[in-house]
């Protein structure tokens, strides 16, 4: 036992060590953060568009939700990370993590809202079209509102899940909390930064997963379930 | 022939946090015997059909299936106890993703251990009995109410039950699908099935009835022959609750 | 433009390291296998002791779902790849992605099972428990094959996002599709293996993104 924590929660280790994973929590926040805004906004946008049903736009769509949600994240940071250069565009790590995740984000953010426009009624659309809103206004004051209530709990699953991977800024050198810890554990010889890398994941995430619940649980009471 | 009751309730209570739902029930229900109960709602009278097979846990009291106390033993017991206690519900809850003869075969092949041929002959006969042999490979989704609630009942005959118990059989149907499944309900009666019978059809009652059973506040208020609870009831609370259900 | 498709689209190095992606791909394929199933019973599992009445196998439960969806999966991969080592256990790449995607999925999968068991009613447990049926059988026969049926998009757009975790496992150096692709990017300095290993990604799993987002306007509608 006191071995297991010699080597999982040395404290002088993690006294050392505590201000570059801080430093790294600090880095996947803003990333984070940006990534949040810039995904939704983006996704809302795109299924918004889509309501106008313009056929060439759509198709664009679709392909777009499709492509983001069926390739895995890595494979697009490694190839712009490591490619682009080679077409003479040359991006940071945090530029390329930013801009992978919030295209994936949209993607999803996307299919997501789209399917709560899906599921208002028609009768809410042409309540709103008969009394003189004109269709974009209907769309803004009566069918949006609807949408993204119905969108919450899938959406804030989709964030945590898409948040969490600013971990994979480690690979291309961002110097986020995962990269961090290993950095500091091959210094060190000791798994604890690993440890510390894990607790503050779950000081991050943790109260998301906790909003997540929330969220579902109340969609759940609305259905009288 | 023995002449111990087939179904006895001793002393039942039942209590849902504060509440009360029942208080102190005895009734007994003899072999071939069909007791109607009737109530407003909220009477408890649901409550005390689902204590009968312990959907529902009673509080306190006994519950006595052909001499034996089911309220002792362990759960395996109370799985057996529940194969010889059929039961009927508002709402079919027939299994959706399975045909109508599967619904029927489930319990008799997992809970009995038929073969599947036995079970599928047994089911037949049920089926036919409640007229619905032609429908045997449908889903439940193609057959109507009326016909999904036979089938639930061809389900529970089908597990040769001493006691048949009904909760409100045919209030989730249609008016004109209502006469169907109190067909099957008379044509059990006939065939000497005790029954538990929980509903507002009060003209079946009163011609199928052995006995009427009027709860209120869950107590048994007044119990007596359909033509002395329909025809002269004693107390108040009946008067009452009958001359509103008459309109 | 020459020089784009040069570096993107190279055909001559792309049919060059075929070999090489393909036998990633085959590396994919058994840790799909792998995970898929673990996931799936795993999640089964967690999902039943969810919503347990009892509480000591329903609390640590839900204590589990909730950690291991906090704890992003690489990080719990390198926690199991690089950390275990300290505590004298060695164990094969192959092993740690097995082992962290199985508590991962797990947590996943059982939180779609749970809401596939609480959307089937009250009413089709009492039929059954009614008619003899024991809980085991109750729930074998009668709740999960409805269950199951009613979050099988859900199933199936998890059983993507599993797929395509398992390209992380290139960070622990297994050689699978994505690892495959980027030494033979790192070979030949030219992005067209990453390009095809893409690719290959978009044939396996648009066609199912497709069918999850058919299926979920069919329950919609």
């Amino acid at each position: 036992m006191q071995n297991f924590l010699q080597t999982f929660f040395n404290t002088k280790v993690m006294a050392q060590y505590l201000p570059d994973i801080l430093s790294g929590m600090l880095v996947a926040i803003w990333i984070g953060l940006a990534v949040v805004v810039a995904g939704i906004a983006g996704g809302l946008a795109l299924a918004c568009l889509r309501t106008y049903r313009i056929r060439a736009c759509n198709v664009f769509i679709i392909c777009f939700a499709d492509i983001f949600r069926a390739l895995p994240p890595l494979v697009l940071i490694l190839l712009l990370y490591f490619g682009l250069p080679g077409a003479g565009i040359r991006l940071s790590g945090p530029m390329v993590l930013f801009i992978v995740l919030a295209l994936t984000l949209a993607a999803f953010a996307e299919e997501i809202f789209w399917a709560g426009f899906a599921s208002i009624e028609k009768g809410q659309w042409e309540a709103g079209i008969s009394t003189g809103l004109g269709f974009s206004r209907t769309l803004i004051y009566v069918a949006l509102p609807q949408a993204v209530r119905l969108a919450m709990p899938p959406l804030v699953n989709r964030v945590l899940a898409i948040t969490k991977m600013t971990a994979l800024g480690s690979v291309i050198g961002v110097s986020e909390i995962l990269s961090a810890a290993t950095t500091a554990q091959s210094f060190s010889g000791s798994a604890t930064p690993l440890s510390m890398a894990a607790i503050a994941y779950l000081i991050l995430f943790l109260p998301l997963v906790f909003v997540a619940r929330m969220v579902e649980r109340r969609q759940d009471m609305r259905r009288g379930r | 022939m023995n002449n111990r009751p087939m179904l006895e309730i001793v002393s039942l209570q039942k209590r849902f946090g504060e509440n009360l739902i029942l208080r102190d029930i005895n009734l007994k229900v003899a072999r071939g015997e069909l007791v109607f109960i009737i109530g407003p709602s909220g009477s408890g009278k649901s409550t005390m059909l689902r204590c009968c097979n312990r959907l529902e846990e009673p509080s306190e009291g006994d519950i006595i299936l052909d001499g034996r106390n089911i309220m002792s033993g362990t759960s395996r017991d109370l799985d057996q106890m529940r194969l010889k206690v059929g039961m009927v519900f508002q709402g079919f809850h027939l299994y959706p993703h399975m045909s109508v003869l599967k619904n029927v075969t489930l319990a008799q092949r997992k809970a009995l251990g038929r073969s599947a041929d036995e079970a599928n002959a047994r089911a037949m006969d049920m089926l036919d009995r409640v007229g619905l042999a032609e429908k045997a490979n449908a889903m439940p989704s193609e057959l109507s109410g009326g016909q999904q609630q036979r089938v639930a009942i061809a389900r529970s005959l089908a597990l040769d039950p001493l006691v048949m118990l009904f909760d409100e059989p045919t209030s989730a149907l249609d008016p004109e699908l209502v006469g169907s499944v109190l067909a099957v309900m008379k044509d059990l009666k006939s065939k000497g099935m005790t029954m538990l019978v929980v509903s507002h059809e009060m003209e079946f009652a009163r011609e199928t009835a052995d006995r009427v059973v009027f709860m209120d506040g869950g107590v048994i208020v007044e119990e007596g022959a359909p033509e002395e609870i329909f025809g002269a009831p004693k107390a108040d609370r009946t008067r009452a609750f009958l001359s509103r259900v008459r309109r | 433009m020459q020089s784009i498709t040069d570096q993107f689209f190279n055909l001559t190095i792309m049919a060059k390291t075929l070999p090489l992606m393909l036998s990633g791909l085959w590396m994919t394929a058994q840790l799909c296998a792998a995970v898929i199933l673990l996931g799936l019973v795993g999640g089964l599992l967690v999902a039943l002791a969810n919503i347990s009445p009892r509480a000591w196998l329903r609390i640590p439960s839900i204590v589990f779902t909730d950690i291991f969806r906090a704890l992003p999966p690489l990080v719990l991969l390198i926690f199991i790849y690089s950390g275990l080592p300290f505590a004298g256990v060695e164990i094969s790449p192959f092993a740690a992605v097995a082992l962290a995607f199985l508590l991962n999925n797990s947590s996943y999968y059982a939180e779609v099972y749970r809401a596939g068991i609480l959307s089937v009613g009250k009413g089709q447990w009492e039929a059954a428990r009614s008619t003899g049926l024991t809980k085991a059988q109750t729930l074998s026969s009668v709740v999960l094959p409805q269950a199951i049926r009613n979050v099988l998009p859900d199933l199936l757009s998890n059983t993507v996002e599993v797929v395509k975790l398992t390209s992380l496992a290139s960070v622990v150096s297994l050689s699978e599709l994505l690892y495959n692709a980027n030494m033979a990017r790192s070979i030949t300095y030219n992005a067209s293996p990453l390009v095809l290993a893409a690719l290959i990604y978009l044939v396996i799993l648009w066609p199912v993104v497709r069918l999850v987002s058919r299926f979920q306007r069919k329950l919609a509608a």
